[in-house]
C-alpha cells in the first residue's frame, strides 16, 4: 500500500464518522435557519432571514451564558490548578494512582443523578440549615447562579484536572533544580518555570470546560429552577416545546458562531501568555 | 405460545430446568417447553380481567410494545400482568410535555407502539397525519358509551375515532397551609398571585409550561385560560414578569421541594395534589374559583407503529374496566369510564380532590389545539424565563 493509502486508511474512520455526524447536522441546521416555523410547529422551507433578525430576543440567554460560562471555567481552573499540581508534584507516587482513580469516580454516574443530589444539598434542609444552627439566616442557594456556579465546578472539574495533571506530571524536575540552583525562590520558581510549563494544560482544561459550558442546558434547568436561562436551555424549548425549528436552527448557528469567536480570541490570548510555545494544542 | 406442545417427562423438565438455571435458554423457552408458560396462562384465564380477549387470540403479537406516557401514571403490575398474557414486553417512555411528543413524532422515528396525548393535541396529531384512525373492532373493551362525553369528545375528529380515553384531571394550585399564619386557604387565582408576590414571595412554583403558566396568569384577570389576543397576552406577561423575582422556581417538577419545605405554593396537577395531600394534609389543593384547566388524556396509536397488534392489545387490555380500576388506584387520576368507576371504592369518587364539585368543574376549560401551537406564547413564556 502507497504511503498515501495508508494515510487515507488511517483517517477514514474519523473522516467519515466527523462528515456523517457533524458536517451533515450542521449543513442541515444551516440550511433550517432561513426557513419558516410550521403552522403546527416543525420546519417550514422559505428562505428568509426574520430568524436571524429575531436574535435579539434571546439576548438574555446569550448574556446569561457568555457571563455564567466563563465564569465558571475560571472557577474550575482556580480550584482545579493546587489540586493537579499536588497530584503531579507533591503527592508521593505510592498514593497518586489512587487520588486519581478519586477524581474520575463522579463520572462513574449520570451529571443528573448527581445535579439531583445538589438539590438537596442547596436546599432549604442542606446547608441553608446548617448556617442557619451557626446564626445566619434566610440564606438562598437552590435556585440562583450561584447554585449553577457551584454545579458547573463540581460537574466540570475532572475535565480541568486531568490536562493539567499531565502537563505538571511531564513537567521536567530538574528544570526546578536548576532554577533553585540558580538562586531563585520557590515562588519565583513557579511563576517563571511551572506556570509557563503548564500553560498547554490549562489551555486545553480551560478550553474543555468553556466549549461544553457554552452549550451547557442540564445544569442551569435543574440547579437554576428554570430561572437560570442558558442559550442551551433556550434551544432545548425551541426544539422541544415551542418547536420552532428554524429560529432554534438561528439560535444553534450563532451560538457555534458566538463559540469559535470567543474560542479565537482565547487561542491568541493563551498562546501570547504561554510566551514562545507556539505548540498550545487541543490534546 | 406456540411452543406449548405435548407433555414433557420428569427427567426431561428437570434437564430444561438445569439449562435453565445455568442461564443457556431463556425463561421464555423455559416456560415454553415445559408447559409452565401454559399453566401460567391457564391461571391467569381463572382471574377475569387477564382472561385473553380476542386480540390477545389473534395469534403471536411480537415480543414488545413501546409505550410514550407521562411520569407515575400506571400500575406496573398491569404491565407485568399484560406480558403474562401475550408475551409482549411493555417498554415505557416517559415524558415531560405534550410538545416534547410532538416534537419527537413530528422529526419522525419515535419508534413509539402506543402514547398519551392530551385532549388539546389530537386535532394537531390528524392535520399533521401522525395518528392511524382506531379500528374499535380490535378493541372489543372499548365502549363509546360507557364515558362521560365532555372526557371522551375530543379523541374524534370529524366523526372518527383517533383517540380513546384514558385518565382526567384538572390544574389547579397546591398550597401549603401551614405557613398562612391562620389567614384563610386561597380559592382565587387572583389570591395565588397576590400570596406570591407577598407572604410567600420566594416560595412559589409555576409550570415550565406556557399552557398552564400564561393560561393560570390569564385567569387573574379574568380572561379565557386559552386567549391568544394580543392585549390579554400582554396582560398575563406583565404579571409574570412581576412575579418572577418572587418565584422559588419554574418548573414542573414540584413535589419534591413542595414536600421539603423549600416550596409553599405551586401550580398543580390533580394527581400530584393528590399524592401531596396524603402524605401531608396541611397541603391543600384548590381549584381557582375564576376557572382553570380540565384536561382529558387519551391512547393513541402513531403512524408507522412497529407492533400494530400489540398496540391495540395494549390499549385493549388497558381499556378492560378491572385493569384500568387497578390504574386508577396507583396513580390517582380519575376515570372517565363508568364501568371502571363501578369498580372502584365509594370514598375514592367522593374525594373532593380528584372529582371536584359541580360549580367548580363548570368553570373550567379545556386547553384549545390553537393555545398550544400559539408561537405568541411560546415567546411569551420564554421572555418570561429569560427574564
Amino acid at each position: 500500500m502507497t504511503e498515501r493509502g495508508r494515510k487515507a486508511l488511517l483517517l477514514a474512520p474519523a473522516g467519515i464518522w466527523l462528515l456523517v455526524m457533524l458536517a451533515l447536522p450542521l449543513l442541515v441546521v444551516f440550511v433550517f435557519s432561513f426557513g419558516e416555523r410550521g403552522a403546527a410547529g416543525g420546519y417550514v422551507p422559505a428562505f428568509t432571514l426574520e430568524q436571524y433578525a429575531n436574535l435579539p430576543a434571546r439576548w438574555t440567554a446569550f448574556k446569561n451564558t457568555l457571563i455564567l460560562a466563563p465564569l465558571g471555567t475560571i472557577a474550575a481552573l482556580v480550584i482545579a490548578y493546587p489540586l493537579a499540581y499536588f497530584l503531579a508534584v507533591r503527592c508521593s507516587p505510592k498514593w497518586r494512582t489512587s487520588l486519581l482513580i478519586l477524581v474520575i469516580v463522579p463520572f462513574w454516574t449520570s451529571i443528573l443523578i448527581r445535579s439531583y443530589a445538589w438539590i438537596f444539598i442547596l436546599g432549604g434542609r442542606g446547608l441553608p440549615a446548617l448556617l442557619e444552627s451557626i446564626g445566619i439566616d434566610d440564606i438562598r442557594l437552590i435556585n440562583t447562579p450561584f447554585a449553577v456556579l457551584v454545579g458547573i465546578v463540581y460537574g466540570y472539574l475532572p475535565l480541568m484536572v486531568f490536562p493539567i495533571f499531565v502537563s505538571l506530571d511531564k513537567l521536567d524536575k530538574r528544570l526546578l533544580e536548576a532554577s533553585a540552583d540558580l538562586g531563585s525562590t520557590p515562588w519565583r520558581t513557579f511563576r517563571q518555570v511551572t506556570l509557563p510549563l503548564s500553560v498547554p494544560g490549562i489551555a486545553t482544561g480551560c478550553m474543555l470546560v468553556f466549549i461544553l459550558l457554552m452549550g451547557e442546558f442540564l445544569i442551569p434547568a435543574i440547579l437554576g429552577g428554570g430561572k437560570v436561562f442558558f442559550v442551551g436551555n433556550a434551544l432545548v424549548d425551541l426544539f422541544l416545546q415551542s418547536r420552532n425549528w428554524a429560529y432554534g436552527s438561528a439560535v444553534a448557528m450563532t451560538l457555534v458562531v458566538v463559540m469559535l469567536v470567543t474560542v479565537s480570541i482565547y487561542m491568541k490570548f493563551i498562546s501570547r501568555l504561554g510566551g514562545q510555545r507556539q505548540d498550545v494544542s487541543l490534546m | 405460545m406456540t411452543k406449548d406442545n405435548g407433555t414433557i417427562s420428569k427427567q426431561k423438565f428437570m434437564e430444561e430446568l438445569r439449562r435453565y438455571q445455568k442461564g443457556s435458554v431463556t425463561r421464555r423457552h423455559f416456560l415454553g417447553v415445559t408447559g409452565l408458560g401454559m399453566a401460567t396462562a391457564v391461571l391467569g384465564t381463572a382471574i377475569p380481567g387477564l382472561r385473553p380477549r380476542p386480540a390477545f387470540a389473534a395469534g403471536d403479537i411480537g415480543d414488545r410494545v413501546i409505550l410514550a406516557t407521562w411520569p407515575n401514571y400506571h400500575d406496573e403490575m398491569n404491565f407485568e400482568a399484560f406480558t403474562e398474557a401475550t408475551g409482549a414486553h411493555v417498554q415505557v417512555n416517559v415524558f415531560g410535555s405534550n410538545e416534547e411528543m410532538l416534537a419527537k413524532l413530528q422529526a419522525g422515528g419515535s419508534g413509539w407502539d402506543v402514547f398519551v396525548p392530551t385532549n388539546y393535541t389530537i386535532t394537531t396529531y390528524v392535520g399533521e397525519d401522525l395518528i392511524i384512525p382506531l379500528d374499535t373492532s380490535k378493541l372489543p373493551n372499548y365502549d363509546a358509551g360507557s364515558f362521560e362525553q365532555r372526557f371522551s369528545d375530543a379523541g374524534s375528529v370529524d366523526g372518527q375515532l383517533y383517540a380513546v380515553p384514558k385518565n382526567w384531571g384538572t390544574t389547579g394550585f397546591a398550597v401549603n397551609t401551614s405557613k398562612l399564619d391562620g389567614a384563610p386557604t386561597p380559592t382565587t387565582w387572583k389570591e395565588f398571585w397576590d400570596l406570591t408576590m407577598e407572604g410567600y414571595s420566594g416560595r412559589t412554583m409555576v409550570h415550565d409550561y406556557q399552557l398552564t403558566t400564561i393560561g393560570n396568569a390569564l385567569k387573574y384577570f379574568g380572561y379565557s385560560f386559552n386567549s391568544v389576543d394580543e392585549k390579554e397576552l400582554a396582560d398575563a406577561e406583565k404579571l409574570l414578569l412581576d412575579a418572577k423575582p418572587h418565584l422559588f422556581a419554574i418548573s414542573s417538577d414540584y413535589q419534591p421541594p413542595m414536600r421539603n419545605g423549600d416550596a409553599w405554593m405551586t401550580m398543580c396537577w390533580t394527581g400530584d395534589g393528590k399524592q401531596m395531600n396524603v402524605d401531608m394534609p396541611e397541603i391543600a389543593y384548590v381549584l381557582g374559583a375564576e376557572g382553570g384547566e380540565l384536561w382529558s388524556d387519551y391512547y393513541a396509536i402513531p403512524k408507522g407503529a412497529p407492533h400494530m397488534d400489540a398496540a391495540y392489545a395494549l390499549i385493549d387490555f388497558l381499556l378492560n374496566p378491572e385493569v384500568n380500576a387497578k390504574e386508577v388506584l396507583a396513580h390517582g387520576y380519575p376515570s372517565a369510564d363508568a364501568r371502571t368507576n363501578a369498580l372502584l371504592p365509594k370514598e375514592l369518587l367522593e374525594d373532593p380532590i380528584l372529582y371536584p364539585a359541580a360549580d367548580l368543574l363548570n368553570a373550567l376549560e379545556f386547553g384549545a389545539a390553537a393555545t398550544l401551537t400559539d408561537p405568541n406564547r411560546a415567546e411569551l413564556l420564554a421572555r418570561f424565563k429569560s427574564a
